[in-house]
């Protein structure tokens, strides 16, 4: 608690834990690369120097407010260090801004406007490096990165993987893979966390746009579009839309008109999920065996899983993911449709990069037809829209196509951490009474914490659940499961912390309030939503009868 | 080996030792520091020992400047004891005569007349303004030092406990865990004004302080042995040659801190002192001096050796933590301070070999005996490498608060070959040059950082007039922008380009706009670099910048280098007068830049011309020459 003087101006401290804070509190946004709320405190970039009354010059990063400091934040002295800053990280960066996939999000790009940085007198003689193109997910350009350590760090601290670090020293300093492996080599899950937080395009998304421009543009070819939960709430970020407003209507009206023959919700394909996953948890609780129960539906927590904790892989659940179960249903509806003699390829619209990697695991091929053919993100189908020439908020909203087209509420919350252990709570209690709705959102399972623990009781049994986001949070809840210290019946994983609203396929850059926006987002839909449960949902019911009987398990199930 | 269960048995073994060493026989003692080796003493010792054979009454010594107790024969390899410019170097016991410059012709010679005679070969012996010196300490070099610290190195076996308890070693120890509490042991160091030696100067007593008083039960004491200076060994001396000092200093701070365990961080190209601290370290836990319930009391330590990987970074405090944890020795953010947070995220004393070797002495003989030597906010004495041009490169110790002067001209000898002093480069790569007019402050931390210098952790580069100062700068740049861990930007890629500045600059491809990039590179890199050691980055191009910008200029405009320092701008021209036409010089010229008719004076083509100087060499008539 203090005072600060920022500027000759004072400003009011509580529990900010360093200088930084307050700046930006009072309006400032002071530039940095390295610091972000969620990560430590690195302190290697040095834009957020501030002077002292005594002209001593710190980074406000690695400050602790203190009463009565005084600081200016933008004297000549700090405008000179700032830009000489700024100058020689551009004159080591390949600086073909208008080529570069993150061009018009580049926070170098926007840093170097800002300060009005129009000549680099320092002549750029790194040698090139090679492009890391392996992973399905993301691609790496070691010639655009700045050496911030922002990808780093959260591989290690929020995802608890640690496949990036740094090697070599000073201005041969690299970041890269243990031993310059490539990213396919590594334990790397695809999460593309590490995406998210790089301020330049130095990780990127592995982009799959011109294959399905392509297809579009085939008449043999029926192109089929799924859309995950998450990415209504995050489509509008670039068209000037408020962030996390339902735009669902928009992006099916704008698919149409990119040319996707049928557009369907993988929230549909969510409903089959509760259904399944409900009826395991059931079983196994009955049984008593292969308790806990974990979720299956995020690629990436499964793939850690199965690296780090192979020994309690088996716990994972049998049911495959919305947007698998989505693919087999769609693809066994096209096989078994002889009329339609067209191709039918699903393109699946992710807020994710680890799905990229999900589609090609071998249990997802039915009948050696690869049950979903492309993944694109949020961000790749948001430059497909501006690519077309369409602004999406000037569009009319548009209903989904049918069947597929129809989803509970409780499937539209996959898209934030504790939405799939809420709807399979809704399924399993069954009943869509507000209160009890009510009830159940207030065991403890919605929030941005990274590990919620619940206990709900199901008939005479009282139900032990466990809520995580971010890896490095499972991590720590496993290593708990796997010592015996902790008991669960049942652990949801989100491999992105607060869900897929804030995923590694989503447009960035992601701020606090973006994430708050895009969580409220998606319960509005719930709220809105005619159907609660996942078994009220009519055309589930129907496919059950139809379509999915005697193949439920081919179909929607993993084997084991 | 005995167990040392109480004083009482260390006060028995120590009067025993005294006795053993009391009685010693004729000892040859051979240096074996690393510049008397590459001088071949090696060699002498294997010839000494072939000469003395079996005489029961002559041991050969590889190493050490006193006897063994135990009269072993033995291969030891000590530490140097400092005068480096006349080794190979041998002491013969007890007549304490130093035989300098000895050569393997010399061997049959020392042994017939001085060992079986006891006659002194004169021509042996130092000889400084017309006088020989036959005793080591009354050698100018050595008479005008004070040597505390390094009192034992080279005069006790290194690799035997009792040795350095005879020389009273350990009861500064038996005097802290038994007649002081831990409050009044770092109240002592307090009061006795203990500065860091490792560069900083930050008082030892109030950091020992600032860990006593954490609230965390678990410290650490670590000591930073990772010596990375250019031309520094003053700590690889200490803990070569006497292992026990430091230990015994690490064990006190230990006790004042509430510490159970330490770390001694040693660069590995330090085997020796590595292998030295590891036998120090077992001898101590077979005799109880190290372990559970210490000399009977309640003290325990436990001491560990970490081996780091020759990063110079890793003198960083925070730095070096991090690779004894096993990270990448990069620097971090502070707060929290290593007092707060430091190994393993515990409370940790961080000090310096230097430092730890002096804490015995304070404990034994008091602050305030302590406080009588050098000024009083900066007391007791430094290490110093001293190398460069100067007549006795060595190691020394000198009080603080000696000039500069008294260093290089009184110890040091003044400059080789009659030449001028012209600057000294104090600190290494962090420090700054001093010049004519500094020669007579007084060398403590304050006086010098007041002069924009830096003690640093104690290198001294003596340079003449024939030392070009901006390929002095580019030397230190190189060397930075090497070691820089390459984390915060201002370092990484600022000390990139002033190095490109500087070695174009010496290139002759300079231009006056240079020498403001480069103060301006310079002031943000001193004023946002992350951690210390970027902070003074650039110390080394701003001090000679500000004292020789006259060469810096002359590089620049006139494409010349007085000093004929810089290759690239060597002017080879030959001689009218002096040539004959004979074309060796344009045969050997590998990009034909010399052409000419047979008998008439030849021509080199200066733009063609790469300054190899093979023309030069090749040239029977001392035509060539580089333009002055």
């Amino acid at each position: 608690m203090g005072h600060i003087t920022i500027n000759n101006r004072r400003y009011e401290f509580t529990d900010e834990k360093n200088v930084l804070s307050v700046i930006r509190k009072s309006g400032i946004d002071l530039p940095t690369f390295c610091y972000h709320s969620e990560l430590s405190t690195y302190g290697a970039c040095r834009m957020c120097v501030v002077e002292d009354e005594r002209g001593k010059v710190f980074a406000s990063c690695s400050e602790q407010p203190r009463d009565g400091m005084v600081i200016y934040t933008n004297t000549p002295r700090l405008q000179h260090h700032r830009k000489m800053i700024l100058e020689l990280l551009l004159a080591a960066h390949c600086r073909d801004c208008t080529t570069c996939r993150k061009n018009g999000v580049c926070t170098l790009q926007k840093l170097a406007t800002q300060l009005g940085i129009h000549e680099v007198r320092f002549e750029n003689n790194k040698p090139i490096l090679p492009l890391d193109t392996s992973s399905d997910c993301i691609v790496r350009d070691p010639n655009k990165c700045i050496l911030c350590g922002d990808c780093v760090r959260t591989c290690d601290e929020i995802q608890g993987i640690g496949i990036l670090d740094f090697a070599f020293r000073g201005s041969k300093m690299e970041v890269t893979p243990a031993f310059n492996k490539n990213l396919s080599q590594t334990d790397c899950v695809g999460c593309g966390q590490c995406r998210v937080v790089c301020p330049t395009g130095a990780i990127t998304i592995q982009e799959n746009v011109t294959q399905v421009w392509n297809l579009l543009s085939d008449k043999n070819v029926r192109v089929v579009a799924e859309i995950a939960p998450a990415v209504r709430v995050a489509i509008g970020d670039k068209f000037n839309i408020p962030k996390g407003e339902n735009t669902i209507g928009k992006l099916v009206a704008a698919l149409r008109r990119i040319g996707f023959d049928e557009v369907y919700d993988t929230n549909f394909g969510a409903d089959l999920t509760v259904m399944e996953e409900s009826k395991e948890l059931v079983e196994r609780l009955e049984s008593g065996e292969n308790l806990p129960l974990f979720t299956s539906c995020c690629p990436g927590w499964v793939k850690f899983c199965e690296n780090k904790y192979p020994d309690l892989a088996g716990h994972i659940s049998t049911c495959r993911s919305p947007q698998q179960m989505f693919g087999a249903v769609l693809k066994e509806e096209a096989r078994e449709n002889k009329e339609d003699t067209r191709k039918t390829v699903l393109v699946s619209i992710m807020p994710c990069t680890a799905k990229k990697g999900e589609i090609k695991r071998p249990e997802h091929f039915t009948e050696g037809e690869q049950d979903v053919d492309y993944v694109l993100t949020t961000t790749e189908v948001t430059r497909m829209i501006k690519e077309q020439g369409i602004d999406l908020k000037l569009l009319e909203s548009e209903a989904m196509d049918m069947p597929f087209g129809i989803a509970s509420g409780a499937a539209a919350i996959f898209g934030v951490t504790g939405g799939v252990t809420e709807a399979v709570l809704r399924r399993l209690v069954n009943s869509n009474k507000a209160e009890v709705l009510q009830e159940i959102s207030f065991t403890g399972i919605r929030g941005a914490e990274g590990i919620k623990e619940a206990t709900v009781k199901l008939g005479e049994r009282e139900v032990k659940i466990a809520v995580v986001n971010g890896l490095a949070n499972a991590g720590r809840v496993m290593d708990q499961i796997r010592s015996g210290e902790v008991y669960y019946d049942f652990v949801e994983v989100m491999a992105c912390k607060r869900g897929c609203i804030a995923g590694g396929g989503q447009p960035v850059p992601i701020g606090p309030r973006t994430k708050k926006a895009r969580m409220e987002g998606i319960y509005t839909v719930d709220r809105t939503a005619q159907i609660k449960l996942s078994n009220q949902n009519p055309i589930i019911m129907t496919l059950y009868d139809g379509l999915l009987k005697g193949k439920e398990h081919k179909l929607l199930h993993n084997e084991k | 080996m005995e167990r040392i269960i109480n004083t009482e048995v260390l006060d028995r073994i120590r009067e025993a030792s005294k006795k053993t060493i009391e009685n010693s026989r004729c000892r040859i003692l051979i240096c074996a520091g690393t510049g008397c080796l590459a001088g071949g003493s090696g060699e002498i010792y294997e010839k000494m020992c072939e000469l003395v054979k079996d005489n029961p009454n002559v041991d050969v010594e590889f190493g050490a400047e006193i006897a063994h107790g135990d009269g072993e024969i033995g291969v030891k390899k000590s530490g140097c004891h400092g005068f480096c410019e006349m080794g190979p170097l041998m002491r013969i016991e007890p007549l304490g005569v130093l035989y300098t410059k000895v050569q393997l012709e010399d061997c049959e010679a020392i042994f017939h007349r001085t060992i079986e005679k006891g006659d002194i070969i004169r021509h042996l012996l130092y000889k400084q303004n017309g006088l020989e010196y036959q005793k080591q300490e009354e050698i100018p070099f050595y008479k005008k030092q004070t040597r505390l610290v390094l009192k034992n190195c080279g005069h006790i076996d290194a690799e035997n406990i009792n040795e350095y308890i005879s020389t009273g070693g350990y009861t500064a120890l038996e005097k802290a865990l038994f007649h002081m509490t831990p409050e009044e042991v770092v109240n002592e160091i307090s009061e006795s004004n203990l500065r860091g030696r490792g560069g900083g100067g930050f008082p030892t007593g109030y950091k020992w302080s600032q860990v006593a008083r954490q609230a965390e039960p678990i410290h650490y004491v670590v000591c930073n042995g990772d010596e990375g200076d250019p031309g520094a060994f003053m700590d690889r001396s200490v803990m070569e040659g006497d292992p026990h000092k430091l230990i015994e200093g690490m064990m006190i701070a230990a006790y004042a801190v509430g510490a159970q365990e330490g770390y001694i961080y040693v660069r590995a190209e330090y085997p020796l002192a590595i292998s030295r601290l590891k036998l120090a370290i077992a001898q101590a836990e077979e005799s109880g001096l190290l372990g559970e319930h210490i000399l009977g009391s309640d003290f325990s330590f436990k001491l560990h050796i970490n081996r780091g990987a020759g990063a110079f970074v890793c003198g960083e405090g925070s730095a070096l933590t991090a690779s004894i944890e096993g990270n990448r020795g990069m620097p971090r953010v502070k707060p929290p301070r290593t007092v707060e947070q430091g190994l393993f995220a515990k409370p940790t004393v961080l000090n310096n070999v230097e430092t730890f070797a002096n804490v015995s002495m304070i404990i034994n003989d008091g602050a305030a005996w302590y406080k009588t030597i050098g000024p009083e906010n900066s007391p007791g004495t430094k290490a110093f490498a001293l190398t460069g041009s100067v007549m006795n490169t060595g190691l020394i110790e000198v009080p603080m608060g000696t000039t500069l002067r008294e260093v290089i001209f009184d110890i040091g000898g003044g400059i080789q070959n009659d030449g001028e002093f012209k600057a000294v480069q104090i600190g290494g790569p962090s420090g700054g040059c001093l010049i004519t007019p500094h020669l007579d402050i007084n060398l403590d931390f304050d006086s010098l950082k007041k002069m924009g210098a830096m003690i640093g952790s104690g290198g001294l580069v003596v340079m003449d007039d024939s030392t070009c100062m901006v390929e002095v700068a580019r030397f230190f740049m190189n060397f930075t922008q090497n070691e820089s861990c390459g984390k915060c930007v201002p370092c990484r890629e600022g000390t990139k380009r002033m190095l490109e500045i500087l070695e174009r600059i010496v290139a002759g491809k300079g231009k006056m706009e240079d020498l403001d990039m480069l103060d301006e590179l310079a002031s943000t890199i001193t004023e946002t670099a992350l951690c210390g050691l970027g902070k003074s980055a650039a110390l080394p191009v701003v001090s000679t910048l500000k004292l020789f910008r006259d060469e810096y200029v002359e590089h620049i405009i006139e494409k010349k280098c007085t000093s004929h320092t810089c290759t690239a701008l060597r002017r080879y021209i030959i001689s009218a007068e002096l040539c004959k036409g004979c074309s060796k010089c344009a045969r050997n010229c590998p990009v034909g830049a010399i052409s000419g008719k047979i008998k008439e004076p030849f021509v080199i083509d200066t733009e063609k011309c790469i300054k190899c100087g093979a023309c030069e060499s090749a040239c029977a008539f001392h035509a060539i020459h580089v333009e002055a």
